[in-house]
């Protein structure tokens, strides 16, 4: 068990590079980001397994599984929906077509 | 299984949390915004199989089940929402994360479920220290005298309850009011501030109970759920008052909180990917409102915290009877095919209406016929920042054509028309001319500046933030009610035959 100082250090440190990585980013990106974002934090599904794994009573195994169904939603559905937000707008080659149409 | 080494477990957490870092990176590039997603997914993966492979976990096959549950869910709705309906999902997904972090450290904290070598289990520690792990299996019998850790953990479990909770209800009521399922203004009542301010405060004091219950290592339930209702309400309150455009900001805010409960309970969980993960969401989230909140030229507080101070809605509510002037479709076809330059300044009604393909052909019809085309995109027109962009570039609207606002600005006075198709608020002089408008100080497009400008609209029905915009009665502006589309389609036909 890591004892509470170093979870301060991870916190800490985390804090800043979470700060550093988007601190520039166009506003174009802003909806993905945030969804991607939001895929990220269902890796509570870590923890929502674990809880489940441990539990002695019928009871919190299903509310555990509950936990688990609901952060696989949050996870796999972010991860995808991102994607497709992101599928539709980071293409290029229109730009080429569209260059050539011109000429 | 327990097959993997603690420091194998470590590494892999490690190699996780990069993921998630690199993917971050990765979002903030357009051109590597679709990787950077995707590797973000691997490491969720890579995450999910080391804890199957480190931990010792029962119930194996029903978690698998539940997983397989959760992804028959996410997954099709995911791949069948419309575009126009993307951001309510994502507050969605947000909202049942934070659920699933509370549920998380309620189990922990009341004790139904007991970890190896969490903070909340203390013989552990003694045993830990003794190198043996005998002693796990017999928890709970053991007398226990509560150290500061076990409180530390106690109250980061009650704060992952509370924020998580709140999150939950936020994001059901953000879904709600994008959804339409409900008003998108501001809901605001009497006493509205006070309730929220008690509801906070009694959360807040439960919290501190349960901190205080910790003493024997396990919370009551009941201390919990009263907790989490507290929150629940919380959340509903906090969210209730936010209307309009800001909604987005509010679901990239409480993503930020989601973060924040998933770090927290990663400190009860002693596992420090959790806590790492939910740290860069909540670090970067608190960045990314910020961001999004000034390109609406606000402030996040004024945000949160301005339909409280007392209806400030002037000029909104009522929709006047005064004469516009409304057109036909040859009449804009005409106006349009002999301009020089036109602006095209699409906004939500064109998304609703699904007139992207329309409306490029349009452009492109135009431009056979001699006319510059360009399209101002105000960086929050539709319901979420970049949404007019995907949507554009899902039409093959070539890149160079879409212009970001100042630059569309500072084309403006030099156009000879400038069509809004389903655009309002982002068009709205209020926000420059009416300091009590809740839209003031948001910096718009100034089509006003346009020698004509042509309305696109639906109805007289003012926009989401429920504001009437002045410039639909000046003389310079011609309107062409109807959907988006139909509209569209009878301009282009009309342009085809002159």
């Amino acid at each position: 068990m890591s004892n509470g100082t170093t979870m301060l250090t991870y916190f800490v440190l985390a804090v800043f590079v979470g700060f550093e990585v988007v601190s520039k980013v166009s506003s174009v990106l802003h909806t993905p980001l945030m969804s991607g974002a939001n895929a990220i934090h269902g890796v509570i599904l870590v923890g929502a397994i674990i809880v489940a794994g441990h539990a002695h009573s019928n009871f919190a195994l299903a509310i555990g599984l509950l936990a688990v169904v609901l952060a696989t939603v949050n996870m796999v559905g972010g991860f995808v929906v991102t994607d497709r937000m992101l599928e539709m707008f980071v293409r290029k080659p229109p730009k080429a077509d569209v260059a050539k149409d011109e000429k | 299984m327990n097959v993997l080494s603690p420091t194998a477990e470590a590494l892999g957490y490690l190699v996780a949390a990069v993921c998630f870092i690199l993917a971050l990176k990765g979002l903030s590039s357009p051109a590597t915004a679709r990787r950077g997603n995707l590797i973000g997914a691997g490491g969720a993966v890579l995450a999910c199989v080391v804890v199957f492979l480190a931990e010792d976990l029962d119930h194996m096959a029903w978690i698998l089940v539940a997983i397989a549950v959760g992804t028959g869910l996410g997954v099709p709705a995911a791949r069948r929402v419309a575009m126009t309906q993307m951001p309510q999902l994502v507050a969605l997904f947000n909202g049942v994360g934070g659920a699933a972090a509370a549920l998380v450290a309620a189990l922990e904290l009341t004790g139904t479920v007991r970890i190896p070598g969490t903070r909340l289990e203390l013989p552990s520690l003694a045993a830990h220290a003794q190198g043996t792990f005998v002693a796990y299996s017999q928890h709970g019998t053991v007398s226990v005298t509560a150290t500061s850790s076990t409180y530390i953990a106690a109250a980061a479990g009650a704060f992952t309850v509370l924020v998580g909770a709140v999150s939950f209800a936020g994001s059901v009521i953000t879904f709600a009011k994008l959804q339409e399922l409900m008003t998108t203004r501001p809901v605001v009542f009497p006493g509205g501030p006070l309730l929220m301010a008690s509801t906070t405060v009694a959360a807040v004091g439960v919290a501190v109970g349960v901190v205080v219950d910790a003493h024997d290592s396990r919370v009551h339930p009941w201390l919990l759920v009263l907790l989490a209702v507290l929150a629940l309400a919380v959340g509903v309150l906090f969210v209730l008052p936010v209307g309009g455009a800001d909604v987005p900001i509010v679901i990239s805010l409480l993503n930020a909180f989601t973060g924040l409960a998933v770090a927290a309970s990663g400190y009860v969980l002693d596992n420090v990917l959790l806590l790492v993960a939910g740290t860069l969401v909540g670090a970067s989230g608190t960045i990314l409102t910020r961001m999004m909140a000034a390109a609406m030229g606000r402030s996040t507080a004024s945000i949160l915290f301005g339909a409280f101070k007392g209806g400030s809605t002037a000029g909104s509510t009522q929709v006047s009877d005064r004469p516009v002037r409304s057109s036909t479709a040859e009449d804009v076809a005409i106006l349009l095919a002999y301009a020089r330059k036109v602006v095209i300044v699409p906004g939500y009604g064109l998304a609703v209406a699904q007139a992207q393909h329309t409306i490029h052909e349009l452009a492109e019809v135009l431009e056979a016929k001699g006319v510059q085309v360009i399209y101002g995109i105000h960086p929050v027109a539709g319901r979420m920042p970049g949404h007019m962009n995907v949507l554009l570039a899902e039409a093959n609207v070539p890149y160079e054509q879409l212009k970001e606002m100042d630059e569309a600005n500072s084309e403006l006075p030099s156009t000879d028309v400038a069509l809004v198709v389903g655009a309002n608020d982002v068009v709205n002089p209020a926000a420059d001319t009416s300091p009590g408008s809740p839209i003031y100080g948001m910096p718009i497009l100034h089509v006003g500046e346009a020698t004509a400008v042509v309305f696109l609209k639906r109805s007289m029905r003012p926009g989401f933030s429920g504001i009437e915009n002045e410039l639909l009665y000046a003389p310079g502006t011609t309107l062409l009610f109807g959907d988006a589309k139909e509209s569209l389609t009878k301009v282009l036909q009309s342009l085809k035959t002159l």
